[in-house]
């Protein structure tokens, strides 16, 4: 199975990608109890805003300081490009805390794109853990977008508890779906929560999919995605045909710095989307 | 649920599978037929283990239940899924509580029939330790990961430079 497409071959011609472009906050929607939904849009009306599903940008909060922030929104829609970010720190919790019309800084995009055209014809299974789901999401729009060149297309969404899931109307909208298989489960739950309960793990062997035909795409903390890696293998799915999107400290996003140094591999640069064949061993290795 | 049905389902289910003629028969002659109202408690932590499980229709929700918080689920059972093992270990007491979310209905293995085979033929108790012992280790892992709590604010999401 082929690599996902690497920086080189998406950075946007032109710009230089260090230097931030200013952004209008257009408006902020608060997914859960820490985590917001920012919608940007250029304040030159003259750059590209396209991406691929999986890449991210350098999101500037002036003043503060800079982070990488995947891309969340519809790649078929350029136009409108959105940004969910956990408030944990100084920068993601001033981002988090703009209000509409305020400005911010932009670099990128960065990074290669999840494979879905390598999946055309497959099944296709989305494995999301917490804010996991927010890279995945650009990538379940592109299926969306093209829903017959695929198999059977799985969804499967883990969350702290029901009051932290991200995209909550979203997935209730997909779950409607006949196309769709979306489950999502929580890791514990009291009464008012009347789905499943248990790791994202637990949701694996019996969702529907043919193992043998089936492309992966997983996201979400790294202890969550070494166990669904195992999972899905334990299930059937070839390793060449499971994708990760790893996270490092990204600094400046075009592999001149080394901060997200993973192995042998820059994750701003040559990732953040892998086959598990590519960081298989480092997956198990402490203190890379 | 005749014989013949019980058979056919327990050789068709992984849990079983491999067992042979002989084990199946001797499994069958300790299950009988339940039925939960959805809401029904199954067991409560503390009561008698007095046999496992097999959800064949429904769910249920194992639960524990703390003072001052009420119950918490901590997993849910669906079709196909094995619920219990305290049967199978002393003091043969549930861990936790146990209760049906929809109608469910299940086959009961009663525990004390089968303990009594495996102390019989060891190579049977083997072969029902295994299995248990496989299902004690998925909830194991289970529950170590979530007392991670992998999508807390200690461990992902934060970015170094933020």
């Amino acid at each position: 199975m082929e690599s996902p497409k690497t920086t080189e071959t998406l950075a946007s011609p032109g710009l230089d990608p260090m230097l931030p472009r200013p952004f209008v906050l257009k408006s902020i929607e608060q997914e859960n109890v820490d985590t917001w939904t920012l919608e940007l849009e250029a304040v030159d009306a003259d750059g590209d805003l396209a991406f691929e599903p999986g890449q991210f940008n350098m999101v500037y909060r002036l003043g503060v300081g800079e982070v990488p922030i995947s891309i969340s929104s519809d790649p078929t829609r350029p136009e409108r490009l959105l940004h969910t970010i956990r408030s944990v720190g100084a920068v993601t919790g001033g981002l988090c805390a703009m209000k509409p019309g305020e400005i911010l800084g932009l670099r990128g995009p960065f990074g290669n794109a999840w494979p879905v055209s390598l999946a055309h014809d497959s099944d296709l299974v989305f494995v999301a853990g917490g804010i996991g789901l927010a890279p995945l999401r650009p990538a379940i729009y592109q299926v969306l977008s093209e829903r017959r060149r695929y198999g059977r297309v799985v969804i499967l969404y883990g969350a702290r508890s029901a009051g932290d899931m991200i995209f909550a109307e979203e997935l209730e909208t997909w779950r409607g779906r006949f196309d769709l298989d979306v489950q999502v489960t929580v890791d514990h739950a009291t009464g008012d929560w009347f789905g499943h309960v248990g790791v994202v793990t637990t949701l694996i062997p019996r969702a529907g999919f043919d193992p043998t035909h089936t492309v992966a795409m997983v996201c979400g903390p790294e202890v969550m995605m070494r166990f669904t890696v195992r999972s899905l293998v334990d299930r059937g799915v070839a390793s060449e045909g499971i994708y990760l999107s790893m996270e490092r400290n990204m600094k400046c996003a075009v592999g001149f710095c080394g901060h997200c140094q993973f192995g042998p591999s820059f994750i701003c640069k040559d990732g953040p989307v892998f086959s598990l064949p590519r960081v298989e061993r480092w997956l198990d290795t402490r203190e890379v | 649920m005749s014989i013949t049905a019980l058979d056919s389902l327990l050789k068709e289910h992984p849990f079983f599978a491999e067992l042979g003629d002989e084990y199946l028969e001797l499994i069958g002659g300790c299950a009988s037929n339940v039925k939960f109202a959805a809401g029904e408690q199954v067991f409560r932590e503390g009561q008698d283990a007095k046999g496992f499980y097999l959800i064949r229709y429904g769910r249920v929700a194992v639960e524990l239940f703390a003072p001052g918080t009420g119950s918490i689920t901590i997993q849910t059972l669906h079709e196909g899924d094995i619920l219990g093992w305290s049967w199978l270990l002393p003091p043969f007491r549930w861990h936790h509580d146990a209760k049906a979310l929809d109608l469910t209905r299940a086959i009961h293995f009663d525990g004390t029939c089968l303990r009594k085979k495996c102390e019989e033929d060891p190579r049977f108790g083997y072969l029902i330790m295994s299995r248990f012992s496989q299902v004690i280790v998925s909830r194991l892992q289970g529950a170590q990961l979530q007392l991670l709590d992998l999508y807390g604010k200690t461990d992902h999401g934060k970015p170094e430079n933020d």
